[in-house]
């Protein structure tokens, strides 16, 4: 049966081909450019940790003075030297590091490149076993090594290649600002997206180059990046960042389960009392402990222009459909006389609505395959932005068969209307008007 | 108009596709209204004057690799002579940052030392006395600096100016009843003040995104070289010599001194090309809902035309009985154009509300202004033109079906 209906669909559309084309372009065009902003929402609202990133958290306190004081507002962002320290050294979590970016003069051994300024991050050794960073040689560097302020880096598989041409360079030096740093690892291909673990440093760029001990780097004074907020008598000034009551430092813990995040908040509170009565903080205590996918949420890492695309892209797709909707039912009720004398021949409604579902269907399955066309062609065009989020823009397994559903879900439901109306019809009153 | 009363009892017997083109029509309009007002943004934005002369302008901005930040302010003077040598400089600066570039400074700005709130937002640039000719910026009150008060300073610590220039939309935030000129005002939480000795026409602050709405015109001048190993050299051409000078400005630094890095992307650029990359996401956003307003059009009115082609092919026969009866070609026109005008009236109605419903949401989702009444009104004149234009070819076919057809049995 199904195959005799499709027969009658194909050869039904042929007769009209215009309508037909039309018809199958407005579903393709909704389709593909729904599909194309949602792949690229999806890719830019992705778990930059698939697996770990529940267990991950934001600590954020507030250390600052009673300047500007409003109740109810979130504390800082970021962290002061003195509380990032101490929070670490605590070591109330699983796992927990500082960090700061940074960019590093990269002075290369080989007289044949020129020196260059590479992104950096300046953490503690905790970065890579928490964000469950891969190593393609070599390991992280130790706490033993955060707190010798050890010349040690790890740099990453691109920096590895342009440097020492993909081979093992662990053990080897690399010259940064005029210092010699031994490379103890290299990091394999990894980049999540977004960049969660600090977002001032644009929310999806790639990922640094060098890795360098955060004591390290004070003590090399490498020039760190990003944003810092001070109050009172703090200023930017390098050789005080460690006194200084500004906050630039970006502090991550891994908590597993509930009575450890509970346990953590307590003691974060516990912490802010503890320093107001020491009288380092001046504000009433003011804690927060977002986790990974919360804390992207708060500072709405998705840029709005691609959400407000995306529902640009699905109004166009209903005007689509509501289209498509309106001349397949013109194209039913026309073919009343014919659709009568089916009925008069003992078709049953059923099998003329099955009938008709199978026409429209035809029309959006030639509209997905248009539609996913269009995708591909959108998302290429995506990828030659410059927007720093431009080349992840790739239609993975599940937005392909989103995009198939999509395509003849809505079609048969924009069929379901014209073939309810048209298999209705009095078979007595079509034919005796022919 | 004797018409409508026998065309909304022909509309009752095809309610589904009455509602459907409807419908199309208030979804096409409330997205179209809402598109063309946030192109309509978007290109405003873009239009904005940064205050500078923006021909013969060019920027490199480069490192230093090796040297220490405390020999770097020599380094720059150095740069600065080679680079007046150069023909074809008229004038040049090295200067922290530039409107359009998309990094700076930014602080509040209060008018008496003991104010908590700062009165005012502001950018910071810093930079020398060349830094009005080679902008290419007005004066609209007092001075330049003058040679003597210009200092180097480490950016980690910065000083308090004696004197600053600074831009006039500060300067009416400052002190509204204009007299800002030679006034103290304090920069960030300094308690020292320092005097506004200039007031420029217009200045943009860096960055060109909703969050710096607010002062995009505040902008403060600081008679300070920054040193360190970052900078900025922003180069003012002779009229002419601007191509030249990208490749010899570059090519010059490198002689006085090869320690340094010029990245290959966005090292050396024109202004022009500063402003087409600021503002390259804004033109995109515009274009894409250019396109879509446009294919938005284009099926709803390739929808109008092929529902009402199938109607005029429904009704031959009882047109042939009209016009066998003395409806004229005009009479059948003009029903099928009503017919039209009827269903877009009903669609642009229910589409102004939607377009106006469409436009409070996006503002509690998006940083959007309110949609004006005018776009409503253009879109529905719009539409509704789209919709007799669509209808024509169609109305047209109908008027000219023979009376014949009426003694037609099919």
């Amino acid at each position: 049966m199904f195959g005799y209906y499709l027969d009658l669909a194909l050869r039904s559309l042929r007769r009209n081909r215009m309508l037909t084309a039309l018809m199958v372009l407005a579903i393709a065009l909704g389709i593909g450019a729904s599909m194309t902003t949602l792949t690229v929402l999806h890719v830019l609202s992705g778990d930059p940790l698939p697996g770990a990133s529940s267990t991950l958290f934001y600590p954020q306190i507030d250390p600052r003075d009673m300047d500007g004081y409003e109740e109810g507002k979130k504390p800082p962002d970021q962290v002061t030297w003195i509380d990032g320290m101490n929070l670490l050294h605590a070591k109330r979590a699983a796992h927990q590091a500082l960090m700061t970016g940074g960019a590093v003069p990269v002075q290369p051994a080989q007289s044949s490149i020129d020196p260059f300024y590479s992104d950096a991050r300046f953490t503690s050794a905790d970065f890579f076993p928490m964000f469950q960073v891969p190593f393609l040689y070599g390991h992280a560097w130790g706490e033993s090594d955060d707190d010798a302020k050890a010349r040690v880096v790890v740099i990453s598989r691109a920096l590895n290649d342009k440097l020492f041409g993909g081979k093992d360079s662990t053990g080897q030096t690399l010259r940064v600002k005029d210092t010699a740093f031994r490379i103890v690892g290299v990091i394999d291909s990894w980049r999540p997206n977004p960049h969660f673990y600090d977002i001032n440093m644009g929310n999806y760029s790639g990922l640094e180059d060098v890795f360098v001990p955060l004591t390290t780097s004070g003590d090399v004074r490498l020039d760190h990046n990003g944003s810092m907020d001070c109050w009172g008598t703090g200023s930017g000034d390098d050789d005080h960042m460690e006194t200084q009551p500004c906050v630039w430092l970006q502090f991550w813990v891994q908590l597993d389960g509930a009575d450890q995040v509970k346990a953590y908040r307590d003691y974060l509170v516990h912490y802010s009392q503890e320093q107001k009565s020491l009288g380092r903080f001046e504000r009433p205590v003011n804690v927060a402990l977002p986790g990974l996918m919360e804390w992207l949420d708060i500072n709405k890492v998705v840029p709005g222009d691609v959400r407000l695309q995306t529902w640009l892209a699905f109004g166009f797709l209903l005007v689509c459909l509501v289209n498509t909707v309106g001349l397949m039912l013109a194209k039913f009720l026309r073919r009343s006389g014919e659709l009568g004398v089916r009925r008069a021949l003992g078709a049953s409604k059923r099998e003329v609505f099955a009938q008709l579902l199978v026409e429209s269907g035809v029309i959006g399955l030639a509209g997905g395959v248009g539609g996913l066309l269009l995708a591909f062609l959108g998302l290429w065009l995506v990828r030659r932005q410059p927007s720093d989020y431009a080349a992840l823009a790739h239609l993975d397994l599940s937005m392909l068969s989103i995009t198939f559903l999509l395509a003849v879900g809505s079609s048969l439901l924009a069929g379901l209307l014209p073939a309810w109306r048209a298999c209705q019809i009095a078979p007595a009153l079509q034919l005796k008007s022919q | 108009m004797m018409q409508i009363k026998p065309i909304l009892a022909a509309l009752k017997r095809h309610k589904a596709g009455t509602i459907l083109i409807a419908l199309q029509i208030a979804l096409t309009l409330a997205i179209v209204c809402n598109a063309l007002f946030i192109i309509h943004q978007r290109l405003d934005r873009v239009a904005r004057p940064t205050g500078l002369d923006e021909s013969n302008l060019m920027a490199i901005s480069t490192r230093y690799v090796g040297m220490d930040d405390k020999d770097t302010g020599a380094a720059i003077r150095g740069d600065l002579a080679a680079l007046r040598q150069l023909p074809g400089v008229e004038d040049v600066v090295s200067i922290n940052s530039y409107p359009l570039r998309g990094g700076g400074w930014s602080t509040g700005v209060r008018v008496n030392v003991d104010d908590k709130k700062p009165k005012g937002h502001t950018t910071l640039y810093f930079s020398d006395e060349h830094t009005l000719a080679t902008f290419g910026t007005r004066l609209v009150a007092g001075r330049n600096f003058q040679a003597d008060e210009i200092g180097e300073a480490d950016p980690k610590s910065v000083g308090d100016p004696a004197v600053v220039i600074i831009s006039k939309a500060l300067a009416d935030k400052l002190y509204p009843d204009g007299t800002a000129l030679g006034k103290p005002i304090y920069i960030g939480d300094t308690k020292k003040p320092s005097t506004v000795v200039g007031i420029v026409e217009r200045l943009q602050v860096p960055w060109n995104g909703n969050w710096s709405d607010t002062f995009f015109e505040n902008a403060i001048i600081e008679p300070f070289r920054l040193t360190g190993s970052f900078t900025n050299y922003l180069i003012r051409s002779k009229p002419g010599q601007l191509d030249a000078l990208l490749k010899a400005a570059p090519a010059a630094l490198y002689k006085v001194n090869r320690m340094r890095v010029i990245p290959s992307d966005r090292g050396v650029r024109t202004f022009a090309q500063v402003r087409e990359r600021a503002y390259r996401a804004d033109r995109g956003m515009a274009i894409l809902m250019g396109v879509v307003c446009l294919v938005l059009l284009a099926i709803t009115a390739a929808g109008i035309v092929g529902l009402t082609s199938f109607w005029v092919g429904q009704r031959r026969k009882q047109i042939g009985v009209r016009r066998a009866l003395g409806a004229t070609q005009h009479d059948i026109l003009s029903y099928f154009l009503t017919e039209n005008l009827l269903i877009g009236v009903g669609g642009v109605v229910v589409g102004a509300v939607l377009a106006i419903g469409m436009n409070l949401w996006l503002v509690t989702q998006f940083e959007m202004a309110r949609l004006s009444v005018l776009y409503v009104l253009v879109g529905v004149v719009a539409l509704l033109l789209l919709g007799q234009g669509a209808v024509l070819a169609p109305a047209l076919r109908a008027s000219r079906v023979s009376p014949v057809e009426a003694t037609r049995s099919v």
